[in-house]
């Protein structure tokens, strides 16, 4: 049975979508059970996955009994664990957050809601357990087609963002097909193990330099690293709440964990690092998007797309980290891959659920909360302090890493990127923190509807602001056991 | 852990009042339990940290480990003796403010409460946190969560001016906590532990330009808390809080945070060894010298009673930071008892003034003319703690001003020496006239006033007491005298 569990992962997810579409025609709530069953389903088969690759060993799956490499081959490593347990664990947690599709817009648009974000998860899980590099492509694609979908659900202007994500996702998927291409051209083979391997003998083909440059590329694009991610506020803003938490901490995540993959497990570093400045092109790209994403959301007076803005300058953290490319540095990126996904996501459902229950989008209209919504409020709080860094919350360990992580690699300048940003966010958040807990507007207190968020929509808020300092507490305990064997290799 | 004995003293010191937290919340609605949660919690932090006096006297610290913060980097906790001064300092009078912060909050009708006292809390567990830090992490974690914890302190009021003030104090103490991060990774680089050891633990490889970079990042880290010129002016903004929170937390526990910080950088981390071999030290001496005379001057021109305590205070971190970076026995010895002394005396000064404030409405220095035979009690008490700070024998501050002077006679440093005689001078120039006015000049005809509230006025009085006490006996109550010189000599034993 163990064995099996790198491919019941995605196809019960995938499996479950089928029936959530069709419950959703007849009633909304019960497509959302049965989600929240699929990805609970999802989470505990991560979990006993997980806990099975640290007591012995990674986990292989050869479909159709092919062996590898001529077959394709799913694999849970240290490294896929850990991204199985964010992607189900964050999806598992969100799932349970009742969400409308939008403001004034019909029910019957969400039906397909709970079926496609199945479909996305699914689809991310794949691209966590892929062994070869087309079958990573196939997951990708399931992935974008998804999230395009999942995008034009909202309100606004839901529709043309998820075009114009269309377009730079359809570009991005191409790119690293036509990188995979190439590589294919080169080695004859697709199996990353395999890969690996016989790249070092034509690491000099222009072949292999334009493959790795067209995946690198694509993905970048995909995981909106700066200067490519324009299209990314448009889209976070517009997406329902659970959605737009889901694609902001976790979506684009897994492109920087396919970056990661790479960097690791395809190319050596010695190809990234040393023979192309691939991961130097990285980091430094990252170290502008670090600095212009948390500008940019200074700028901002909606809440979500300040939100929305936060996540530019967070992912760039993890391209951070990969540019550095030494172990504390990765280390910091992965460990932020999780922060990034719990603090997103209570920040962004706390967006949602502010947005159904007042009406209120416009960070000044969040004057006087606390004393409406404690709960909220105080969760909140744990949240952007995560956000700022401050310790002892997740955000500061995956910080600390990455400043360990840039003295390591003797890099003053990303040092000192990511202490400018950390002022940069408390600009940001604590503009935020000072309005909701200063007294309200005596003014306009009555116009709107008070009182504390309902309790289905307050659970999953408190609960990813509890493992918000869990997390932190037990940083540790996730760094020796998932993240020191991933990056090993370094 | 090197003459660590293990107990869970120092853990219990710390949650005390962070589980009493819970409760200041649970009872919101019922002010006097709240209130009582509050005392209760004071009085168990104070007794678990006075328990632990004898075994460090002794030599033996408790100490205990809690979990991994980072690889080799351990929650860890551990009392020493400059911990404990610290820790005594702040749940002591944390208890007398507590009874002082009743009787202020009630008597000036504020809002909030609950708020007030649970983030009150929450500053003190991080206060002591950082006292028994046993490594630079554990000492950060604390030292950020104090930042936060006092930010709805600060902004209490939720007036246009106290929400400016509240952006400008986390402006400032944010930009020290990030370079101050940035120091603590950089050691850790260096020397490859965080574990605090007198006389510092950077192995001896690192170069003087290593050394350097190091030694700045954590002066001017620590600078924006222990308010050194330029880097204070956060702290007189502050003053907009509530008067026990410019008491306890911007006269106590705050700001010593940031001066207790740069014992532990300079004692236990850099070392003073390393610090003297490249000349480093001399200048802390310098920004501490000149912030000591560019404070008093402008706590001449202060009106509001507030303010001028304010800039006195920002004076009096200076004559620690100026004792700790003689490196002497005596020039430390004087350093730590100074935190303590000051401690008691500043907060006498504030409690004086916050019952000023809330019986008789004023605020001004100008307007106190004759308030002293109004309130005879209360402006006996300021007077007692003037005298103190100003450096006169009796009171607590002659002790470790002395300690101070002779410290900088040791180093030869005869310019150091006259900044602090001059700064005596000082203090009694902006000090008496507030006393001859309240005492000597005849009450407006509109001033009808009393004496302070019993709740109010026993803590002053126990406060003044305290100055008096430690000024005669300063080994008495809690062995300030001994704590101090024992954490002096063990830091400076190299030099010695």
């Amino acid at each position: 049975m163990t064995h099996n569990i790198p491919i019941l992962i995605p196809i019960s997810l995938i499996f479950f979508a089928f029936f959530t579409g069709v419950l959703g025609v007849m009633r909304l709530r019960y497509s959302q059970l049965v989600a929240v069953f699929a990805s609970a389903l999802a989470f505990s088969l991560a979990v006993w996955g997980t806990v099975h690759v640290l007591t012995s060993g990674a986990l292989s799956y050869s479909f159709g009994s092919w062996p590898p490499p001529i077959g394709i081959e799913f694999v849970m490593d240290p490294l896929s664990a850990f991204m199985l347990l964010v992607i189900t664990g964050t999806g598992f947690i969100l799932l349970l957050f009742p969400t409308k599709p939008g403001f004034k817009i019909e029910e019957k648009r969400g039906v397909p809601l709970y079926a496609i974000v199945l479909l996305l998860m699914g689809g991310l899980c794949g691209i966590a357990l892929a062994g070869d590099l087309f079958n990573l492509y196939v997951f990708l694609e399931i992935t974008s087609l998804s999230t395009y979908a999942l995008v034009s659900i909202g309100s606004g202007r839901a529709v043309m963002s998820s075009f114009r994500y269309l377009i730079m996702a359809s570009i991005g998927g191409t790119f690293y097909l036509l990188g995979v291409g190439f590589i294919y051209f080169a080695t004859g083979t697709l199996n990353m193990a395999d890969v690996i391997n016989l790249l070092p003998a034509v690491y000099s083909s222009p072949a292999v330099i334009g493959g790795a440059v067209f995946i690198v590329t694509g993905i970048c694009l995909k995981m909106a690293l700066f200067p490519l991610h324009t299209w990314l506020p448009d889209a976070h803003s517009y997406a329902p709440p659970v959605v737009a938490a889901f694609l902001a901490a976790v979506q684009i995540e897994v492109s920087a964990y396919i970056i990661i993959r790479m960097l690791l497990n395809v190319f050596t570093p010695e190809f990234m690092v040393g023979l192309l400045p691939l991961t130097d092109i990285i980091g430094w790209a990252a170290a502008g998007g670090v600095i212009i994403g948390s500008v940019m959301a200074i700028a901002q007076t909606d809440f979500k797309r300040m939100l929305a803005y936060s996540t530019v300058g967070q992912i760039a953290y993890v391209g951070l980290g990969i540019g550095l490319a030494n172990p504390l540095g990765i280390t910091g990126a992965l460990l932020h891959i999780m922060a990034h996904a719990l603090m997103k996501s209570c920040l962004f459902l706390i967006a949602g659920g502010v947005a159904q229950q007042t009406g209120i989008t416009d960070i000044n209209g969040y004057r006087g909360l606390g004393r409406r919504m404690p709960w909220t409020m105080a969760a909140f709080t744990v949240s952007a302090l995560a956000m700022i860094g401050i310790p002892p919350t997740a955000g500061f360990f995956s910080k600390w890493y990455l400043l360990l992580g840039s003295l390591d690699g003797g890099n003053w300048v990303f040092l000192a990127v990511i202490l400018a940003s950390t002022l940069l966010n408390g600009v940001y958040f604590f503009r935020l923190i000072e309005k909701v807990f200063a007294p309200a507007d005596p003014a306009d207190a009555s116009a709107r509807n008070p009182g504390e968020l309902p309790r289905s929509m307050l659970v999953p808020v408190l609960v990813f602001a509890g493992l918000i300092l869990a997390v932190g507490a037990a940083s540790v305990l996730i760094v020796d056991n998932l993240l020191s064997p991933a990056v090993q290799g370094l | 852990m090197e003459n660590g004995v293990f107990s869970y003293l120092p853990l219990m010191a710390v949650l005390v009042s962070a589980v009493a937290v819970v409760f200041i919340i649970l009872f919101s609605s019922r002010p006097n339990l709240r209130e009582a949660v509050t005392l209760t919690a004071a009085a168990g932090k104070l007794a678990v940290v006075f328990s632990m006096l004898p075994g460090v006297m002794k030599g033996q610290y408790p100490a205990v480990n809690l979990f991994s913060l980072s690889p080799g980097i351990q929650l860890a906790l551990k009392v020493d003796e400059a911990g404990l001064i610290f820790a005594l300092l702040a749940s002591l009078l944390w208890l007398v403010t507590s009874f002082y912060s009743i009787g202020y909050m009630r008597g000036s009708g504020e809002k909030r409460q609950t708020r007030f006292f649970a983030s009150f809390a929450v500053c003190l567990s991080a206060t002591i946190g950082i006292a028994f830090s046993a490594n630079l992490l554990t000492f950060y974690l604390f030292y950020e969560i104090l930042t936060v914890a006092t930010y709805p302190l600060v902004t209490h009021k939720g007036t246009p001016e106290a929400l400016r003030a509240g952006r400008k104090y986390l402006a400032y103490l944010i930009t020290g906590g990030v370079i101050l991060l940035a120091a603590i990774a950089y050691t850790y680089q260096v020397a490859g532990t965080l574990d605090f050891r007198p006389g510092g633990f950077i192995p001896e490889t690192a170069g003087p330009a290593q050394l350097a970079v190091l030694f700045s990042l954590f002066l001017i880290g620590f600078g924006f808390k222990s308010a050194i010129m330029p880097l204070h002016s956060w702290l007189p903004s502050a003053m907009v809080a509530p008067t026990p929170v410019s008491a306890l937390l911007h006269a106590v526990a705050v700001v010593k945070a940031g001066v207790f910080g740069l014992v532990r950088a300079t004692g236990f981390v850099l070392g003073p060894e390393t610090l003297a071999q490249f000349g480093l030290a001399g200048i802390m001496s310098v920004a501490a010298a000149v912030t000591i005379v560019v404070a008093s001057l402008l706590a001449f021109r202060q009106d509001n009673l507030k303010a001028r305590l304010a800039y006195s205070t920002i004076g009096h971190l200076s004559y620690i930071v100026l004792g700790i970076s003689l490196f002497s026995a005596a020039g430390w010895t004087g350093g730590l008892m100074h935190i303590f002394n000051h401690g008691v005396m500043k907060i006498t000064l504030f409690f004086c003034a916050g019952a000023i404030y809330v019986t008789a409405h004023l605020q001004n220095i100008s307007q106190l003319d004759g308030i002293g035979r109004r309130m005879p009690w209360t402006m006996g008490a300021f007077t007692i703690a003037a005298v103190g700070l100003a450096g006169v024998p009796p009171a607590a501050g002659f002790i470790s001003k002395w300690h101070l002077v002779s410290g900088t006679f040791e180093n030869q440093q005869f310019v150091l020496a006259a900044v602090l005689l001059l700064s005596g001078l000082f203090n009694a120039g902006y000090f008496f006239p507030i006393v001859y006015r309240a005492f000597f000049k005849p009450p407006a005809q509109s001033l009808h006033t009393g004496e302070a509230s019993r709740l109010m006025l026993v803590p002053i009085l126990v406060a003044a007491g305290l100055s008096l006490l430690l000024g005669i006996y300063p080994d008495g109550l809690v062995q300030l005298y001994q704590l101090a010189e024992s954490a002096a000599q063990q830091v400076i034993g190299g030099i010695w």
